[in-house]
């Protein structure tokens, strides 16, 4: 029989280590000590060493406390005023859709059926539709790991689709994006290899400069990958012409987008996209540290394009009683779980979460919500903008024709953007994002980054910190 | 034998989609209004659009009141059954996700940072990340672990790019193009092994439930580039050869890569280094006590060792030896990202959190309950008819989880495993893990009890499962048909996959069907 030293420890997130418990099922299992249920484990497999571990912290309120200890050692874009931005951007998350990701109904599970997880995944399928109203296509998948991997993805199916394997990319790409582009790419002693091209920037507005374009596209081309906005913020004017040169030679065009600036800028399927991509966070995800990050893949409704998602989707049918509407997956079976390495890529766990956040924002915006929050944000940025290029020594790239985000050169201050945010961060504020290691060839620049939680006064605090800074 | 079953009856608000709940003119949310003096220096908006970039039409999104939004996420999220019933999915780990931990990541000290901000800002979050890691290296004897890789998947394909980048910097790649896995490996393994580029060799399993060495031995070669592979697997069977396997790749050149996704059974007893591993991952959604989300968001946390560290996609965490924590970027060499940023940081904080609530007793605990709790459902599921267990010639006690199959029952009666699952839920009792493709046993489920589930929920779990087992013998059509008791019937599925039919937009629906309402 058991010593009642060998008993566990009763602990809050295990019933069964209450001793009754524990001891029942040691009684019907019809185990004497407990070491008999790992005999499948060779004895020179185990680990025999100590532990170096902390005490436990089984208490809620101590654990709290410990927590606290650590994490109130950093300052948030609360405490600060932020303008940073560059792929994880600080909107305003309205607070039911907090609620809605906190509730425990949608925030612990796993998968049910389609009758007991019919709520949530009707919330998935809403997310779908929504998406496809922004960005102007009627066949979208679940959400992907981020924008970056939605762009890999894309790429991908691209190359599947046509058989070539060379994208184009602007040279104004985050960074942060191009590497796991690239890592989706993948390499050339390996199948499945897409070569990277990248295509020149025209000077004169940050867009994708026509002329290097038309010189480097070919019938080689699969794709071309382009932004609206770009990373530097800029307005690709030039959208529909590049779209044309593209399917000029038969390759797909896969636009990456911003959605919240949908309710001002034109959807991608306006200009002729084929496939778009894109973020997720700003629909109603907090940054998060990076981890609000999510993506999303949508196409028109071809089954050229569906047959080569990577991703699940949800789709509306119907059940045994007529009329009553449910959710089910299409083309399961070409995914990772139903065909393993003859799969369409690989899904696993996403950000499905988001999608509750993501629907939930959506449907609070609604179209003039949509529209509202593109204004102001184009029209504060702009503000911002006008006033920073009038700071002696300080001067925005491209002073229109952007959205949200903006490049200002600090060059001709003498110092670096380095040098600047340190001082900035005296002043309790967040400059922008420094692109003189990334981009050499833009100087000493900073990314900019204003949303609608901006105010004209914090527009005019930065401007009178920058001022002194650089004075 | 007869047990009384819940009377129970899945909440029903026969919700509308929600773009069928507008009404013209509502609004949800107020924006800030732009100030007279911005709009008065740079215009109106559309003056600051290129023309043919604007927006011609509004998108169809529903005009509702904040209210009627909340009202209806709420309906929605009442209509999920998921942890408020019981729920052994297995290969999930079904734990309590504990309510502390999201009063923590919701503070704005973690969920208002930008992963920008200048690192002395940043000193928290960092050093909530490195402590973590810490903990994992003395779970694991690995070196460094990362948390970019979004779920066990995106761990896996880490691992493909890992490789990648490791036999790429020896110069090669080219020859090292295949990666062996099992059969009863996840199908990640397999599936992110061939998108980053290499040809995927499968081992088939003997009747003991795992490859025989031999079959190891005649695919390893110099063109092998890795090996992944889960251990024990989702149905319950250790490979005891599994440190002779590593020896073999290794002797061939090879990485080798422990997909830890069922570490819950063997945590304190098991790390993957001492058994020769280069590299594991654990999901922090599942064993480390993270929430699953539906679908995350999730965190694959990814260790190696030593000589895998200069591969490891950036940027690391790092001490500054002073107390302090800086993001280092990563080698020239190395995978670069498979993600944007540092990963999932609130389920990193979680999981800490989680670890440090549970402390090594805790977690010592928390494995002989998961596999006792698997031994005790065996010996009562085995009294049932019509159940078998997969595997049946591994006669040694399963861990934590077991591979079962209703297969007799559908031979007898015609009701299969899907039919029972839907019946199940009827009792307010969720979806059980069926299995991974290939099923290699007829009508299969997996149940997972874990450590959170009281004896009487997995009592409760058996009975009723006993009991449509007993109403399949009964009344199949009965069971055919479930559920009777939830949110709706059971689903029409014969149209998903024509394209006519299909329908993943309220768009697309609406030009296929012709109408407005479902």
């Amino acid at each position: 029989m058991m010593s009642e030293k060998n008993l566990p420890t009763p602990h809050p997130f295990m019933a069964n280590s209450a001793a009754g418990s524990y001891k029942e099922m040691l009684r019907v299992a019809e185990v004497g000590d407990i070491e008999e249920l790992f005999e499948q484990i060779p004895s020179e497999h185990r680990y025999k060493g100590e532990w170096n571990f902390p005490r436990s912290l089984a208490s809620e309120a101590e654990l709290f406390k410990h927590m606290n200890s650590i994490l109130k050692k950093s300052i948030s874009s609360e405490d600060n005023l932020n303008f940073l931005g560059a792929g994880c951007w600080q909107h305003y998350v309205p607070a039911i859709c907090d609620e809605m990701v906190t509730r425990t109904e949608f925030l612990t599970p796993v998968w049910g059926t389609p009758s007991s997880d019919h709520g949530r995944t009707q919330v998935w399928f809403e997310f779908q539709s929504q998406i496809g109203e922004l960005v102007g296509m009627d066949f979208v998948g679940l959400p992907l790991y981020s924008f970056g991997t939605a762009a890999g993805h894309a790429v991908r199916m691209a190359a599947r689709i046509n058989g070539r394997s060379e994208v184009l990319v602007p040279s104004t790409l985050d960074p942060e994006r191009l590497k796991v582009l690239k890592t989706y790419c993948g390499f050339p002693e390996l199948s499945g290899y897409v070569s990277i091209v990248m295509v020149a920037t025209d000077p004169h507005d940050g867009g994708i400069d026509v002329a290097d374009l038309k010189s480097k596209i070919s019938e080689r081309t699969s794709s071309i990958y382009f932004e609206n906005p770009t990373y530097l913020g800029s307005i690709e004017a030039r959208a529909h012409e590049i779209s044309a040169i593209a399917h000029g030679v038969g390759a797909e065009v896969i636009v990456g987008v911003d959605p919240i600036s949908l309710g001002v800028i034109a959807p991608p399927s306006d200009y002729a996209a084929d496939i778009v991509v894109g973020t997720t966070q700003p629909l109603g995800v907090h940054m998060n540290a990076g981890g609000g990050v999510g993506g999303f893949i949508a196409t028109r409704d071809e089954a050229k394009y569906a047959k080569e998602y990577p991703t699940l989707q949800v789709s509306l049918t119907g059940t045994t009683h007529p009329g009553e509407l449910a959710f089910g997956l299409t083309l399961f079976h070409q995914s990772s779980y139903g065909s393993r390495e003859n799969g369409k890529d690989w899904t696993g766990n996403s950000v499905y979460l988001w999608a509750v956040a993501n629907a939930t924002y959506m449907s609070l915006m609604g179209p003039l919500g949509f529209k509202e929050i593109g204004e102001t944000i184009i029209q504060r940025s702009h503000y911002a903008a006008a006033l920073i290029d009038e700071i002696p020594g300080v001067s925005v790239k491209w002073k229109q024709g952007f959205f949200k985000e903006f490049v200002v050169d600090f060059s001709k201050s003498k110092l670096t953007v380095e040098q600047i945010n340190k001082k900035l961060l005296e002043h309790s504020i967040f400059g922008g994002k420094d692109l003189s290691v990334d981009f050499p060839s833009l100087g000493q620049s900073a990314l900019y980054c204003i949303t609608e939680i901006h105010t004209v006064e914090d527009i005019h605090t930065l401007v009178a910190a920058l001022k002194k800074v650089v004075a | 034998m007869s047990k009384k079953l819940k009377n129970y009856h899945a909440q029903v608000w026969d919700e509308p989609l929600v773009m069928q709940l507008s009404a013209v003119g509502r609004r949800g949310a107020i924006l800030p209004a732009t100030e007279s003096e911005i709009t008065a220096r740079v215009g109106a908006a559309q003056g600051l659009i290129p023309y043919a970039l604007l927006r011609k039409s509004l998108p169809e999104l529903p005009e509702m009141s904040e209210f009627e939004v909340q009202r209806h996420y709420l309906h929605l999220s009442q209509q999920t059954m998921g942890m408020m019933g019981i729920s052994l999915f297995g290969t999930c780990t079904m734990k309590y996700n504990p309510r502390v931990n999201e009063r923590l990541v919701y503070q704005h000290n973690v969920a208002e940072i930008n992963p920008h901000q200048p690192v002395e800002t940043l000193q928290g979050v960092l050093e909530v990340i490195s402590k973590f890691d810490h903990l994992l290296r003395e779970l694991s004897g690995l070196d460094h672990f990362v948390f970019q890789a979004g779920g066990g998947a995106d761990a896996a394909y880490t691992q493909a790019c890992m490789t990648r980048a490791y036999h790429a910097s020896r110069g090669e790649l080219a020859q090292r193009n295949e990666i062996i896995t099992t059969s009863q490996a996840h199908p990640c393994n397999p599936a992110t092994a061939a998108a980053a580029g290499f040809k995927v060799i499968t081992l088939p399993l003997e009747a003991d439930g795992f490859p025989s060495v031999e079959a190891l031995r005649a695919v390893v070669s110099e063109r092998t580039a890795a090996l992944m592979v889960n251990n024990p697997d989702d149905v319950g069977i250790y490979n005891p050869n599994i440190a002779e396997w590593v020896k073999i790749v290794h002797e061939a050149g090879g990485l080798c890569f422990y997909d830890h996704a069922n570490f819950n059974g063997v945590m304190t007893r098991l790390r993957a280094a001492d058994l020769g591993f280069d590299a594991c991952m654990y999901m922090l959604h599942k064993t480390f006590g993270g929430p699953k989300g539906g679908g995350g968001p999730a965190v694959g946390a990814y260790g190696c060792t030593e000589k895998l560290i200069p591969f490891l996609p950036g940027p690391l965490v790092e001490e500054d030896g002073h107390g302090g924590y800086f993001l280092k970027e990563n080698s020239d060499a190395g995978v670069g990202r498979v993600r944007e940023f540092w990963g999932n940081v609130p389920v990193v904080i979680r999981a800490y959190a989680w670890t440090r609530a549970m402390g090594i007793e805790g977690l010592r605990d928390a494995a002989n309950i998961s596999v006792l709790a698997n031994n005790y459902m065996e010996k009562r599921l085995m009294k049932i008819k019509g159940i078998s267990i997969g595997f049946p010639d591994m006669k040694k006690r399963r861990l934590e989880m077991t591979r079962y199959g209703l297969g007799d029952l559908t031979k007898d009666t015609g009701v299969t495993t899907v039919d029972v699952q839907n019946r199940m839920t009827d009792f307010g009792v969720d979806a059980y893990w069926l299995s991974h493709e290939p099923w290699f046993v007829p009508e299969p489920f997996t149940p997972e009890a874990g450590e959170l589930w009281s004896i009487e929920d997995i009592d409760y779990w058996i009975d009723v499962l006993e009991h449509v087992c007993n109403e399949a013998r009964t009344n199949p059509e009965l069971v055919k048909s479930s559920p009777h008791n939830q949110v709706v019937h059971k689903l029409d599925g014969t149209n998903l996959d024509d394209p006519d039919k299909w329908a993943t937009t309220w768009k697309a629906y609406r030009r296929k069907y012709k109408k407005d309402t479902p």
